[in-house]
C-alpha cells in the first residue's frame, strides 16, 4: 500500500462518486458541477500519469470552455423538471442490466489478459510535457493538427448557423 | 419409218384442246370452239393411224416412256405407252368414233343449248368431251394397271359430267334433282366397281409383285392359282360397274339423261366397252383359270338375254338402246369371257360403229321431233326467238304442275317419221339391221363369231342365252323402227317434224358406211383382225365360220323382225293405244316395262337400310353421343369440371391463394410487427445500440 | 505508478456511468454531459495506456479527442437550442418525429 496507491483510491472514489451525482441528480445545474468535479479528478489523474500538458488541457477546455458552454445552455433552456414518464418503462432495468453486463465483461476481459509485465518503466522528464507535446504535435502529426483547426471553423460556422433566426423572405423580387 | 415416239400425243392434242376451250371458250364463236375440239381429236386419230402403221412394221410391243411416277421402294411405276395391236386398235376406235361424234355435237349442242335455253354452256360441253378422249386414251395406252385405272377414273368422272350436264334439270327441260341424281348413280355405282378393279390390284402387287402388265403375265403362271381366281373375279366386278354388267347395269339406262352425243360417245362406244378391252388385255390372266372365265362368260350371257327382255317394254326411243347397249355388252364379255378375244373385239369395233351410228340418229329424231314441237308452238322452227320465253314458261308451270310437257323421245308419240325425216331414216334402218345381226351388215359378222365360238367351246347353256338375246335384239329393233317410223304420227309435232342440218347427218353417214363394211375387218377365211390382234395375244387362234350357226342366228332374226311386223307394223298403233303386247303377256310385260324392278329392289334392299343407317349413325351416334355426350358431357364437361372447380377453387382459390395471401399477410403483420421497432425514441436506439456493443464484446469473449 | 489494471477498470466505470446516463435520462443536456463523461473515460485509458508504453502517440491523441468534442458539443448545443426553439421542450421522449 503505497502513498500513491491511497492517493489513487480516494480519487478514484471521488471521480466516481462525482460521476454518480451527474448521473443521479435531478437538477441541470447540479449535474454540470458534479461534471465539473469529475473533469477536474480526471485532470488530476493525468499528473499523476506524467501527462502535465494534457491535465492542463483538460481543466481549460473540458471543465473550462465545455461546462462553461453546458452552463450558458441549460441557463437558456431552463432547469425545469422533466415530468415523470410513462413512456418505455423497461428501459431503466433493461439499461442496468446492460450497463452492469458491460462492465464485467470489461472487467472479465482485463483479468483474462494478464500479459503486462511487472516492471513500468521511467519516463523522461520531458514526457508529456509541453515542449514534448508539441514536437511530436507540429512535426509529426501537423497535417491532423490544420484539419483539426479547420474542423473547429467549421464547427463555429455551423453552430451559428444552426441558431441563427430564419429571416423573413423578402418581398421583393425579379 | 416409225412413228412410236408420238404415242403421248393420243393424250396431248385432247389436253390442248381443252385448255383452248376452257380459257378461250367464252369469247370464241360455237363454230371455234366446234372445230378446236373436234380437230383435237382428229389429231388424236391421226396419231393413232401412223402407231398402226408403225405396229403394223413393228409387231411386237413397245413402250414408250414418258416420265417416272411412283418409285417406292418394290413399287416401281412410270408413266408408261404401251403401243401394240390391241392398244392401237382401241385408239382407232376411240378416236375415230370420237372424231365423228364431236362434229355431230357441235350441230347437236347449238340445237340443245337453244331448247335449254344456256347457250354459254355450249364451250363446257367440248371440254368435257375432250377430257373424256383424252382419259379414254390413258386408258386404252396404258402399261400398267394403275395406268388403265388412272384412265378408267378418268373416264367414270367425264361420265359423270356429262350426264349431269343439265344438272338443274330433267331431260324435259324441267327444274329438277332428276338430271344429277342420274349423274351419281352413275358415279357411286361405277365405283363399286371401281373398288373391286383395286382389290384386283392390290391382289396383283401383293402376291405378282408389279402392276405392269409384262411382269404380271411373266409372273402368273407360277402363281397360285386361288389368287388369280381372286384377281379375276375382282377384275370383273369392275367390268360389270364400267360394262354394264349384272348387277351394275342400273346407271346406263339413267346414263340417257346426259345429251344424244354423250350417250353415243360414252356409253355405247367407248367407255363401257373399257371393261371388254380390260378382260381382253387381261387375256394371259383369265387362261390360267377356266373357272373364272366360266364366270364372266356366263354373267355376259345373262346380261345379255336380261337387258333384251327389258328393252321389249320401254317406250323411251334412248331407253331402247341404253338396254341394248347393256344387251351387246353382255355379247362381248360372255365372247372374252369364253376365251374368244377376237370376237369380242370384233364385236366391240362393229357395236361402236352401229350403236353410235343408232344413238346419234336416235338424237336426230329427238331433234327433228323438238323442232316439229316448236313449229306447232311459234310457227316456223326456223325462227329462233321465242325458244327461250317458251322454255322458261315450259319450266315454270311444270314445276307447278299443270301443264303436261311434251316429250320429244317417247315413241309413242311418234310415228310416220320416214316421211318428214327421210336421211334420219335410211340411217336408222342401216343401223337396224347391223345391230339385229343380218347378212351382209357388220353386226352379223361379229355376232355370228361369238356365237359360232360359244357353240364350239362347249358353253353351252352361254351359246342358248346368246341366241334367245339375239332373237329379242332384232324383236325390239323392229318394234322401234315399226312404232317410229311407220303409221301415222300420233302427235301433231311428229307431223311438222324437220330433219336435220347436215353437220348432223355427215357423220351419220360416215358410221353407216363403217357399219356396213366393217364385217370386213374379220371376215371368216381372211381373219384380218385375228392376225392383228395375235401380235399381242399370241395364244389366239382364228374363229371358224359354222354355217349351222350362222343360218340359225339370221332365221331367228329375221323371224324376230316379222313378229314384231305382225304386233307393230301391220296395224300400226294408234295415238294412246296400249302396247299390243300387254295384254297376251300381262304381267312378264309389266316387269320388262319396269325394268324387272330391279332398281326399287336396290332401293329397298340396300340404299334405304344404308340411308337409315347412316342418319341413325349420324343423329344418334354422331351427334346425340359423340358430340353431345362424349364431346360436350363428358370431355367438355370433365375438362370444365377439372379446370373450374378442381384446380380453379381448389387448387387455386383455397390451395394457392390462400398460401399467397397467408405470405401477404405474413409479411404485413411481420412488418407491422417490426414497425413497431421504431418508436422514435431516441434513447431505445441507444440502447439498442449498447445491446449490440454488449452482445458483440461477449461474442469476441467467448471465443 | 499504479498497476495499470485499475486505471483501466476505472476508465470502464465510468464509461459504463456515461452510458447508463445517455440511455436512462431524458434531459438531452444530461445526455450530452454523460457522452462527455465517456469521452473522458476513454481518453483516461489511452493516458495510462502511453504513460506504460512510453510511446507519446496516446496523449496527441488524447489531444485530438478533446478538441473534437469541444467541436462537437458546441454543435450539438446549437442543435439543441435550435430545436428547443421548436419544440419549446427538451424532454428528449418527445422528439420522436421519426417514429415508424
Amino acid at each position: 500500500m503505497t502513498a500513491e496507491l491511497i492517493v489513487f483510491s480516494i480519487l478514484a472514489l471521488v471521480a466516481i462518486a462525482t460521476a454518480l451525482g451527474m448521473l443521479f441528480s435531478e437538477s441541470a445545474v447540479y449535474s454540470a458541477l458534479f461534471l465539473v468535479l469529475n473533469f477536474g479528478t480526471v485532470a488530476v489523474f493525468y499528473i499523476l500519469l506524467n501527462a502535465p500538458f494534457i491535465a492542463m488541457s483538460q481543466v481549460s477546455v473540458y471543465a473550462g470552455a465545455i461546462m462553461v458552454l453546458f452552463l450558458f445552455v441549460i441557463m437558456l433552456l431552463g432547469t425545469g423538471l422533466l415530468p415523470a414518464t410513462k413512456a418505455l418503462p423497461w428501459q431503466k432495468p433493461l439499461a442496468f442490466i446492460l450497463a452492469l453486463v458491460l462492465a464485467g465483461e470489461s472487467v472479465y476481459l482485463l483479468f483474462i489478459r494478464k500479459a503486462t509485465s511487472g516492471e513500468i518503466p521511467q519516463p523522461v522528464e520531458t514526457f508529456g510535457s509541453p515542449h514534448g507535446v508539441g514536437q511530436a504535435l507540429f512535426n509529426l502529426y501537423l497535417l491532423p493538427f490544420e484539419i483539426t483547426s479547420i474542423l473547429l471553423l467549421v464547427a463555429m460556422v455551423g453552430a451559428i448557423v444552426l441558431t441563427q433566426k430564419e429571416k423573413k423572405k423578402e418581398s421583393s423580387d425579379g | 419409218m416409225m412413228f412410236f415416239f408420238l404415242v403421248p400425243w393420243i393424250v396431248f392434242f385432247p389436253v390442248m384442246g381443252l385448255l383452248v376451250n376452257i380459257v378461250f371458250g367464252g369469247r370464241f364463236s360455237e363454230k371455234v370452239i366446234g372445230t378446236v375440239a373436234s380437230l383435237a381429236s382428229g389429231l388424236a386419230f391421226v396419231v393413232s393411224v401412223l402407231l398402226a402403221y408403225s405396229v403394223a412394221q413393228h409387231p411386237e410391243a413397245v413402250a414408250v416412256f414418258l416420265a417416272p411416277w411412283m418409285h417406292i421402294g418394290g413399287l416401281q411405276l412410270d408413266w408408261t405407252f404401251r403401243v401394240d395391236s390391241l392398244s392401237t386398235t382401241m385408239m382407232l376406235v376411240v378416236s375415230g368414233v370420237g372424231t365423228l361424234i364431236h362434229i355431230y355435237a357441235i350441230g347437236y349442242m347449238h340445237e340443245d343449248v337453244r331448247f335449254k335455253s344456256d347457250p354459254k354452256r355450249f364451250a363446257r360441253f367440248f371440254v368435257f368431251l375432250n377430257l373424256f378422249i383424252a382419259a379414254m386414251m390413258i386408258l386404252v395406252s396404258g402399261d400398267s394397271y394403275m395406268m388403265l385405272f388412272v384412265g378408267w377414273e378418268g373416264v367414270g368422272l367425264c361420265s359423270f359430267l356429262l350426264i349431269g350436264f343439265w344438272y338443274e334439270m330433267d331431260t324435259l327441260g324441267r327444274s329438277s334433282w332428276a338430271n344429277s341424281n342420274a349423274a351419281r348413280k352413275a358415279f357411286i355405282v361405277n365405283r363399286i366397281g371401281d373398288f373391286g378393279f383395286l382389290i384386283a390390284g392390290f391382289l396383283m402387287f401383293w402376291k405378282l409383285g408389279s402392276f405392269r402388265f409384262d411382269q404380271v403375265f411373266a409372273a402368273a403362271p407360277s402363281a397360285d392359282p386361288a389368287i388369280i381366281v381372286a384377281i379375276t373375279l375382282f377384275m370383273l366386278i369392275g367390268v360389270a360397274g364400267k360394262s354394264a354388267q349384272i348387277p351394275l347395269y342400273v346407271w346406263l339406262p339413267d346414263a340417257m339423261a346426259g345429251p344424244t352425243p354423250v350417250s353415243a360417245l360414252i356409253h355405247a362406244a367407248t367407255m363401257v366397252s373399257a371393261g371388254v378391252y380390260l378382260i381382253t388385255r387381261s387375256a394371259p390372266l383369265y387362261m390360267l383359270v377356266p373357272q373364272a372365265q366360266y364366270i364372266v362368260a356366263m354373267t355376259g350371257a345373262v346380261t345379255a338375254l336380261f337387258a333384251a327382255m327389258i328393252a321389249v317394254g320401254q317406250y323411251d326411243i334412248k331407253k331402247v338402246l341404253a338396254y341394248s347397249t347393256i344387251s351387246q355388252l353382255g355379247f362381248m364379255v360372255a365372247a372374252v369371257g369364253m376365251g374368244a378375244f377376237t370376237a369380242g373385239m370384233f364385236h366391240l369395233i362393229t357395236h361402236a360403229f352401229f350403236k353410235a351410228l343408232l344413238f346419234l340418229s336416235a338424237g336426230s329424231v329427238i331433234l327433228g321431233m323438238e323442232r316439229g314441237h316448236h313449229y306447232l308452238a311459234h310457227g316456223s322452227a326456223h325462227e329462233s326467238h321465242g325458244h327461250e320465253e317458251h322454255h322458261e314458261e315450259v319450266r315454270r308451270t311444270a314445276t307447278e304442275g299443270s301443264v303436261e310437257v311434251f316429250d320429244p323421245g317417247d315413241m309413242r308419240n311418234m310415228g310416220g317419221l320416214r316421211k318428214t325425216l327421210p336421211v334420219t331414216f335410211w340411217l336408222y334402218i342401216i343401223g337396224t339391221l347391223a345391230l339385229a345381226g343380218i347378212f351382209p351388215f357388220a353386226g352379223f359378222w361379229s355376232k355370228d363369231e361369238i356365237l359360232a365360238e360359244a357353240s364350239l367351246t362347249g358353253f353351252t347353256a352361254v351359246y342358248w342365252l346368246l341366241v334367245i338375246a339375239a332373237f329379242f335384239t332384232a324383236f325390239y329393233m323392229g318394234r322401234q323402227i315399226w312404232m317410229v317410223f311407220f303409221g301415222e304420227p300420233r302427235h301433231e309435232a311428229a307431223a311438222y317434224a324437220e330433219e336435220s342440218p347436215k353437220v348432223i347427218t355427215v357423220p351419220l353417214m360416215v358410221l353407216a358406211a363403217l357399219s356396213i363394211l366393217g364385217g370386213a375387218l374379220n371376215l371368216p377365211g381372211i381373219h384380218t383382225l385375228t392376225a392383228w390382234l395375235e401380235h399381242t395375244l399370241t395364244f389366239i387362234k382364228p374363229g371358224e365360220f359354222v354355217m349351222s350357226v350362222a343360218l340359225i342366228s339370221t332365221g331367228l332374226a329375221l323371224l324376230a323382225i316379222f313378229i314384231s311386223w305382225l304386233l307393230y307394223g301391220r296395224n300400226p298403233l294408234k295415238a294412246d293405244q296400249p302396247d299390243p303386247l300387254k295384254k297376251p303377256l300381262g304381267f312378264i310385260f309389266t316387269g320388262m316395262e319396269n325394268k324387272w324392278f330391279v332398281d326399287e329392289g336396290y332401293w329397298a334392299v340396300i340404299i334405304n337400310p344404308f340411308v337409315k343407317i347412316s342418319q341413325f349413325l349420324a343423329d344418334v351416334i354422331d351427334q346425340k353421343f359423340w358430340h353431345d355426350w362424349v364431346h360436350d358431357t363428358v370431355i367438355a364437361g370433365t375438362y370444365n369440371w377439372l379446370s373450374n372447380i378442381a384446380l380453379n377453387r381448389y387448387a387455386d382459390e383455397k390451395g394457392i391463394d390462400s398460401f399467397a395471401n397467408w405470405l401477404g399477410n405474413a409479411t404485413k403483420n411481420l412488418s407491422e410487427a417490426a414497425r413497431k421497432v421504431q418508436n422514435g425514441f431516441v434513447r431505445t436506439y441507444a440502447l439498442s445500440v449498447l445491446l449490440g456493443v454488449v452482445l458483440i464484446l461477449g461474442y469476441l469473449l467467448l471465443k | 505508478m499504479v498497476d495499470v489494471t485499475y486505471y483501466v477498470v476505472l476508465s470502464a466505470i465510468l464509461f459504463t456511468i456515461g452510458a447508463l446516463g445517455v440511455l436512462i435520462r431524458r434531459n438531452p443536456l444530461i445526455i450530452f454531459m454523460s457522452i462527455e463523461l465517456m469521452l473522458n473515460a476513454a481518453n483516461l485509458a489511452m493516458v495510462a495506456f502511453t504513460r506504460v508504453r512510453l510511446v507519446l502517440e496516446g496523449q496527441i491523441f488524447v489531444f485530438f479527442v478533446m478538441t473534437v468534442a469541444a467541436a462537437e458539443v458546441a454543435v450539438g448545443l446549437a442543435l439543441l437550442v435550435a430545436i428547443f426553439r421548436t419544440k419549446h421542450s427538451i424532454n428528449i421522449d418527445e422528439m420522436n418525429s421519426l417514429k415508424g
